[in-house]
């Protein structure tokens, strides 16, 4: 049977978010507690979650979380960080033992900054020379995956219900000012630890549910720019258009939600001259990078999250906020902001195509909600 | 005022106008049986001269000469179209020799006849009409009124 | 007769018991087919003249006529094939090239009919065009590779001029010489009421046409005819065609006979002369000639107009488009090996080129390749003949289809081929004023409104069962496509998985 990435695998999923807009940092018990109401989303074949600010003592690394399928492999990526990074730090990623979760890969954590000299040889920024070396070792490393290459931010993912999985991760042993999560349903046992979710590049990570039918269209223009999409997931190619539009064009996030969700054309044509020619132009410039299809994501970034819709809302998404207003939620079902917080008020459901971007400090940010 | 007509622009003298014509007003349900070996007299005919073809047929005029030397009351002006009663004509052909169109005919049984727009044959559409293949007949359906009209 | 005789290749059937002799037939074939006979009072025909055009068909009121295909026939023989023994007659007889119109009627392998089209079902929904916005607008032209800010923080608007279309097809070039006035008339009609464009071929543009000039695309071929600044201005794009599809590597000719009137004035040429595009552009030897070529038409029109460069589809196509993305085309049209023509030599037309899906695949594939892909559009022709024609070339990479047959066939054409002989008896492929006018345009421009009306129906409905809502969605997506009865290899250039994988 072919495993992930060498065919595509279509899932359903549930998602949940929570960020602190003042930056206090919150345990991971929370977030794993919001995937428990809708169990039935997933099928215990794919969790994961992503935790902003976990890593303050490192925060000036780059924290890479590799799998490995065996040792042997780990001394050959190894040979090859050490080739292009200096490793700060190596240990092996503390998780629990449990019934639930089994066929462990060996699971690494690293933190890293590139070598000055092959940066300065490459002559690209340190960023994308991240990107490069991660995009190497997935695409060419057997038996080698890293899943999170951000600074202070981590990915932590794996086969099993959402709920084991952060119990085997000891999330609760984390802290951090914004976390999401995934549940993924895929229609296939792929039984492969990377196939999970969040997918992550850089501090960019994208937890989604949906299944894309402009998967392939957005996949083989992004890959004009270096990208190797190697799991064939919707959740990989989102990724790697925001990081494309976001670090590589520069653009602001509203200005990528325009991009990936844009506007109905038909709703183009009624806004203001220069909305309406800003419009036209991203969405002209960018055609290929229309997502079509269901989908609602949530983009963690080093300092914020963004949720967005399909076009059409093809799939659930609402968001809540705390009574004091300092935690933004967000999540597929109204049953995960309660469990994280049973007094959550505001509860919104965003539109098709409206992005709600939610910021640490500079507070509200969002195009048209309530944030 | 209706009448049909002619853009002589895409009129291709092609005549299936006068067989659909024949047709129509013959009363019978299939053209084989009723056109197949005999002569047809339409009451609208091509003129063909050179490079130019046209199909004319009963103009309608508003002011109509024909129906005023119709010694016996034959002819008469019903809702705009001029028709014929067959049962009243003599079979004096004045009305022949006034029309200035040339759109009034013998019916071969010593009556006359002409274009009444198909109004007791087919609902609608003059038959001329439906079956022209390049649009060249219309039925004009204002009051613009012929420019040599004279009567 | 004698040994230069070649038996009709068809017969005129009429049903004696049902012909009433009113000569339609005759009054409308311009091939003198059929002739009344007084005495007897029925109507005759002399067959080998019939070039199975069915205008008399399509008129006769009683429905007393067919044309059927001869079954003289030689000795059957699955080498010597009849067409092959009669061709071999014929230039026994004559010692001239043959000539054929049209596009390639060989049973060679149609690649779109060995492709399947994908559907939503279960794990993603499908979305019903009636009830919701479904998108088919594109734009054509060479978008920026990165955005730029004014000081304000603003994005700038740096795109290049586009050519948008309402739908992803467009009307191919066809001169005025080669089709009537009429034809291009409901061409040019009919695009702009659709909101796409025509494209004028390199006849020129009639004057009476510079109204539809932001739906017309002007074409600049090696002929140059017609070619000035008024008609490059007029134009929403201009084209420079390199070759096209039916006759890849040779030029064209339009004889004498052809260059009357307002098509001798149209095309800046003497009456009666023969008008003929040379095989090359004298002045493009190379692809850096083509680049000089390329910014001489943006520098005449102070960079306002796209410019497209059209070529056939020939064996190293995919190097060819890179050469021309390079060159500072904005659009690259290919024509692939199906494509028709008014005339070309039999040969030719039969023998070179290779079929559009491959070579748009390729071509798709290696400007991808090169990271070029979104510095040029692609838009292919060469026997597109539906919408489902449509759907398969976007989703293999295409952003616009240009047709040409299916718009003659929507004006009246009943593909007889025989284009080059000027008889054309429904009007689309002549000069002669007395069947020039059998084409209406009033009528010409509704059915082409509707052809393509009933393709945006259908595009949409396609659209919608892949759950896409908008048709660059499906641009290049050729997961949403798989092949049948195709080999690896074939599988492998067009970029798309066997069913059931």
């Amino acid at each position: 049977m072919q495993k992930e990435g060498q065919i595509r695998i279509p899932s359903g999923c549930a998602i949940s978010a929570v960020i602190s807009k003042s930056g206090k940092r919150m345990s991971g018990e929370k977030i794993v507690s919001s995937m428990v109401p809708v169990h039935d989303r997933s099928n215990g074949l794919g969790g994961g979650f992503a935790a902003y600010g976990i890593y303050p003592e490192h925060r000036d690394f780059y924290a890479l979380h590799v799998f490995f399928d065996d040792d042997v492999c780990r001394a050959d990526c190894e040979n090859y960080l050490r080739e292009r990074f200096e490793i700060v730090d190596a240990e092996v990623l503390p998780t629990r033992t449990m019934r639930e979760i089994t066929d462990e890969p060996v699971i690494w954590r690293y933190f890293v900054y590139p070598r000055r000299t092959r940066l300065r040889a490459l002559q690209v920024d340190e960023r994308e020379y991240v990107v490069r070396v991660v995009m190497k070792i997935n695409s060419t490393l057997k038996g080698a995956y890293v899943f999170s290459s951000g600074k202070n931010m981590g990915v932590f993912k794996a086969v099993g219900y959402p709920e084991d999985v952060g119990r085997y991760y000891r999330l609760e042993e984390y802290e951090g000012y914004s976390w999401t999560a995934h549940g993924r349903y895929p229609t296939n046992t792929p039984g492969w630890w990377g196939g999970a979710h969040p997918f992550a590049l850089l501090d960019y990570s994208i937890v989604h549910n949906g299944e894309i039918s402009s998967y392939d269209a957005n996949r083989r223009f992004i890959e004009m720019f270096g990208y190797r999409c190697t799991l064939q997931t919707d959740t990989e190619v989102i990724t790697y258009i925001i990081d494309y539009l976001v670090r590589r064009q520069g653009m602001t996030y509203e200005e990528a939600a325009h991009v990936i969700a844009a506007p109905f054309w038909d709703t183009i044509s009624h806004r203001e001259p220069e909305e309406r020619e800003r419009l036209t132009y991203l969405r002209t410039v960018f055609s290929s990078l229309l997502v079509t299809g269901p989908f609602s994501i949530v983009l963690g970034f080093e300092g914020g999250l963004m949720a967005l819709n399909d076009r059409l809302k093809l799939r659930s998404m609402v968001t809540g906020h705390s009574e004091d207003g300092d935690r933004v939620y967000i999540a597929s079902e109204e049953a995960s902001i309660r469990k994280m917080d049973e007094d959550a008020t505001g509860i919104y459901a965003p539109a098709g195509g409206e992005p709600v971007i939610v910021k640490v400090k500079e507070g509200r940010r969002a195009a048209v909600g309530e944030y | 005022m209706k009448r049909v007509v002619v853009n002589e622009k895409w009129c291709l003298g092609c005549h299936l106008c006068e067989y659909n014509c024949a047709f129509s007003n013959s009363g019978m349900k299939d053209m084989v049986k009723a056109l197949k070996g005999r002569d047809i007299f339409p009451r609208i005919r091509v003129e063909d001269g050179g490079d130019i073809t046209f199909a004319v047929s009963c103009r309608h005029c508003k002011d109509a000469i024909c129906v005023k030397s119709c010694i016996s009351g034959a002819l008469s002006k019903k809702d705009g179209v001029v028709t014929i009663d067959k049962s009243k004509c003599v079979g004096c052909y004045t009305c022949i020799l006034v029309c200035p169109y040339g759109a009034i005919t013998n019916d071969g049984e010593g009556a006359v006849q002409k274009c009444e727009l198909c109004l007791s044959t087919t609902a609608g559409t003059p038959a001329c009409v439906a079956g022209c293949p390049n649009r060249a007949l219309t039925l004009d359906d204002d009051d613009i009124e012929t420019a040599d009209a004279r009567g | 007769m004698g040994v230069e005789f070649i038996y009709p290749e068809f017969e005129v059937v009429r049903n004696s018991s049902r012909c009433i002799a009113c000569r339609v037939c005759e009054r409308q074939c311009a091939n003198e087919v059929h002739s009344y006979d007084p005495d007897e009072r029925v109507m005759l025909s002399d067959e080998s003249k019939c070039v199975n055009c069915q205008r008399c068909v399509s008129l006769c009121p009683t429905r007393a006529l067919k044309i059927v295909k001869s079954d003289c026939t030689f000795r059957e023989n699955a080498n010597w094939q009849s067409d092959t023994i009669k061709e071999i007659y014929k230039q026994a007889n004559s010692g001239g090239v043959l000539l054929s119109s049209m596009g390639n009627p060989k049973m060679l392998p149609v690649y779109w009919d060995k492709i399947l089209i994908n559907a939503s079902q279960v794990t993603n929904p499908s979305i019903d065009p009636l009830r919701e916005p479904m998108e088919t607008r594109v734009f054509l032209g060479k978008k920026p590779r990165s955005i730029e800010r004014d000081e304000g923080g603003k994005i700038k608007n740096n795109l290049t001029p586009q050519l948008e279309l309402s739908m992803p097809v467009m009307f191919s070039a066809m001169s005025y010489g080669s089709i009537s006035y009429n034809a291009h008339k409901s061409l040019a009609e009919a695009a702009t009421r659709l909101g796409i464009c025509y494209n004028t071929g390199e006849g020129g543009l009639h004057e009476d046409f510079y109204v539809y000039g932001p739906n017309t695309i002007v074409q600049v071929a090696s002929g140059r005819f017609g070619v000035f600044a008024d008609y490059l201005d007029a134009g929403a794009a201009i084209e420079i065609k390199m070759g096209q599809g039916a006759k890849p590597g040779i030029g064209g000719h339009l004889p004498g006979k052809k260059i009357v009137g307002d098509v001798s004035r149209t095309r800046m040429i003497p009456e009666g002369s023969d008008a003929i595009s040379p095989a090359p552009h004298h002045d493009i030897y190379s692809i850096e000639d083509l680049r000089q070529l390329v910014y001489s038409l943006k520098e005449a029109t102070q960079y306002k107009k796209p410019v497209i460069v059209k070529v056939a589809a020939v064996h190293n196509i995919a190097a060819i488009a890179s050469g021309i993305a390079r060159s500072g085309a904005d659009i690259i049209a290919i024509d692939g090996f199906r494509g028709g023509t008014g005339a070309a030599p039999t040969r030719i037309r039969d023998n070179v080129g290779i079929p559009i899906e491959l070579a748009l695949a390729a071509c798709d594939r290696r400007l991808r390749e090169e990271g070029i892909r979104n510095d040029v559009s692609l838009v292919v022709g060469g026997s597109i003949r539906s919408a489902s024609d449509v759907i398969k070339a976007v989703a293999l990479g295409a952003d616009a289809c240009y047709v040409a047959t299916a718009a003659l066939l929507a004006l009246g054409c009943h593909l007889c081929r025989t284009c080059h002989t000027g008889n054309c008896n429904w009007g689309i492929a002549t000069q002669r004023p007395e069947l020039v006018k059998r084409l209406n345009p009033e009528t010409g421009a509704e059915r082409l409104y509707n052809l393509m009306t009933a393709w945006r129906h259908e595009i949409k409905e396609l659209m919608g069962g892949m759950g896409i809502n908008s048709i660059e969605a499906l641009r290049g997506n050729r997961l949403m496509l798989r092949g049948v009865n195709m080999t690896e290899k074939e599988l492998e250039i067009l970029g798309i998985s066997h069913a059931g994988e």
